[in-house]
């Protein structure tokens, strides 16, 4: 008896010191592709944010202008074009998020609700049909509406059938916001008011903070909604295929209504996965690249300029490594902050709501 | 109709939403359920109408009837084009290397490492984990500039080890292959142990088979991901020989001049660039949702 332990612990020494050989060995091309490929990039990055490295040999020579946090000042307290250019992409990006995340978020669930129905025929078909644009090529799918969107485009012909002449999607840098206000007629978007005009906060009037996303912007926007509802949708449907047929059918013969069964059986089920479509979507947004790279380059009037592309471009087209990567570790700061406050926000509501349900 | 009437329900609130009855309720909400599917099912799928029809229609005839699904006349001038006057050939070439090799690593690769993290015992496990779920978090937007500053410094940038080195393997993989691997019986490795096997012998030929549903997923996505990459191309090569199909792509509709010129080309290497994926999405359509889903418990 005593025997056969000692053996067995004998064994599972050796073992174990195998295992750990054999443990490092199996992770050790991944330990290393990524430790190469994004550890030691990020540290890399760090050190030529603080200088003003132009592309010319390697930036960890001596003679690379070191600048401190020079790059980093310039994009928030210096009255400069670098300024002015980070934050009109903040603005930008920032009406981008605003559209963009709570409309898929509820297309998404409103598509998930209807496609859940048990008794409807096609289902299948219609997931299918949601979620297949979610996996093209975005590069492929900004061309297409590229030509959707053109002059004499499919969009342009759409509304001259209802009457409407469309605008220059791609050409119109107006805001969107600037165009309502002028059509409420509260104020002559050609002629804003002095008040908003004349003051201003980081490097921007009043009057530009409140453009609203640009024409040329919402053509991206759409675009966007269009390619990520399906995954999203899925999310939600994977939650709802969670709720016990039971429950529901329990709560029928109870005589809940439709819009009580949502409120209280599908809703507080959902809510994990509302949380996670939420911030997913933000973390997406927030990155925006593709879209803005095949279809528009930041034009027009840097209406579609967001920090990713104007890291971009302030790195590889104008030659300011110290400035994109310090833009790419401001706008690393924003998700990381966004994605925090969003995790409080939703631990602080959970306790409350399971406490009803 | 027979329905027990609630005495303590209050009447007005609940006998409003009821008051057209069951029947003639669930069937206008199925019709206005069908109306709003059949609506979106074509907003979502008529773009792919138009991509595909104007890529065989003439220039004149994607100008004048963008929306028409019917090219008139119907002709392969843009795709001859596309073969013929770009480095089409090249990128499909150059997207079919990248990718498979791509994918085979990744298969190979984080199935390893998954495999460690959820069965081997070793010193590190643990913090190496989480270091995983860590890289996952890192927006990869972020990473473009330091990305190139490393292929820059290890003299690989503008070659085909830059476009597949740093994308070889990936976090999410990992993270997937390992929880597939810890819902696996521990008895079925332990026979293998006691026949003799050795720790890369159980791996391959005991626990790897038996991890086909995820290695489906991982493939599936993998691919997909990476035929479809792009930042990552734009930063690690610059040679038109090493462009691959979404940045060639990228590059036709950037360089060539005006509005509304050569949309047929455009849309057929558009549409060049979306085959295999579709393809690959109807034959394996459940493992691209369990993709979806599984890339959505890791956050």
């Amino acid at each position: 008896m005593a025997d056969t332990t000692m053996r067995a612990s004998r064994r599972r020494f050796t073992a174990a010191t195998g295992e750990s050989v054999a443990g490092w060995l199996f992770v050790a091309p991944v330990v290393t592709i990524l430790g190469l490929f994004l550890l030691l990039p990020i540290l890399m990055a760090l050190w030529v944010s603080l200088t003003d490295w132009n592309g010319q040999g390697s930036p960890f020579r001596a003679g690379v202008p070191y600048v401190g946090l020079g790059n980093y000042t310039r994009l928030f307290t210096e009255d400069s074009l670098a300024r002015q250019d980070f934050m009109t992409s903040i603005r930008n990006n920032f009406y981008y998020v605003v559209i963009v995340v709570p409309a898929q978020t509820v297309l998404a669930l409103g598509l998930a609700l209807i496609v859940n129905n048990r008794l409807l025929r096609g289902r299948t078909f219609f997931r299918t049909a949601f979620f297949f644009p979610s996996v093209t090529s975005s590069v492929a799918m900004s061309v297409v509406f590229l030509f959707i969107f053109s002059t004499s485009g499919a969009a342009t012909r759409l509304l001259q059938l209802f009457g409407v002449d469309g605008p220059q999607w791609f050409a119109d840098p107006r805001g969107v916001l600037h165009l309502l206000l002028g059509r409420a007629g509260l104020v002559d978007p050609e002629a804003p008011p002095v008040a908003l005009t004349g003051g201003g906060w980081l490097g921007l009037s009043w009057w530009e903070w409140l453009s609203g996303p640009s024409v040329a912007m919402t053509t991206i926007i759409m675009l966007v909604i269009w390619t990520t509802s399906g995954t999203f949708m899925l999310m939600f449907l994977a939650a709802l295929q969670d709720i016990p047929v039971a429950l529901e059918e329990a709560s029928m013969i109870d005589g809940a209504g439709w819009w009580q069964r949502l409120r209280h059986v599908t809703l507080p089920v959902l809510k994990p996965a509302l949380f996670l479509v939420l911030t997913l979507g933000l973390i997406a947004t927030w990155q925006v690249f593709d879209q803005v790279y095949v279809m528009s380059q930041g034009n027009p009037a840097k209406t579609t300029l967001t920090p990713a592309y104007l890291s971009y471009q302030t790195a590889f087209r104008d030659f300011e490594y110290g400035t994109g990567t310090a833009i790419s570790f401001v706008l690393f700061l924003i998700i990381v902050i966004l994605t925090l406050a969003q995790r409080r926000v939703m631990r602080e509501r959970r306790p409350a709501r399971t406490g009803r349900t | 109709m027979t329905r027990v009437t609630n005495p303590n329900a209050a009447p007005a609130a609940t006998a409003r939403p009821r008051s057209p009855g069951p029947g003639a309720r669930s069937l206008a909400s199925t019709f206005g359920g069908y109306a709003v599917l059949v609506f979106f099912a074509l907003v979502f799928l008529y773009p792919f109408v138009i991509q595909i029809a104007n890529s065989f229609k003439t220039e004149p005839d994607a100008t004048a009837n963008p929306l028409s699904p019917l090219p008139d006349p119907i002709t392969l001038a843009g795709y001859e084009r596309v073969f013929l006057g770009t480095g089409m050939p090249l990128w499909l070439g150059n997207s079919l290397v990248v990718t498979l090799v791509v994918t085979a690593g990744r298969i190979f690769l984080d199935s390893m490492a998954g495999y460690a993290l959820a069965r081997l015992r070793f010193r590190g496990r643990r913090a190496l984990f989480s270091a995983v779920i860590a890289v996952m978090a890192v927006p990869g937007v972020v990473l473009f500039i330091p990305k190139f500053l490393v292929l820059n410094q290890l003299g690989l940038y503008d070659s085909y080890t830059a476009l597949i080195l740093p994308v070889l393997v990936d976090a999410a993989g990992v993270f997937i292959m390992k929880q597939f691997f810890e819902s696996i019986p521990v008895s079925v490795e332990e026979a293998a142990r006691i026949d003799g096997a050795g720790v890369f012998r159980t791996f391959w030929s005991v626990v790897l088979p038996m991890a086909r549903p995820a290695l489906i997923t991982l493939t599936i996505i993998s691919f997909q991901g990476t035929w479809n990459e792009f930042p990552h191309t734009l930063v690690a090569v610059q040679s038109p020989d090493l462009f691959t199909l979404p940045r060639g792509l990228a590059d036709l509709v950037s360089g060539s001049l005006g509005e509304g010129t050569r949309y047929p080309l455009k849309l057929g290497a558009a549409v060049l660039a979306t085959i295999p994926v579709a393809i690959i999405f109807v034959i394996f359509q459940r493992y691209f949702v369990r993709g979806a889903n599984e890339g959505a418990e890791k956050g």
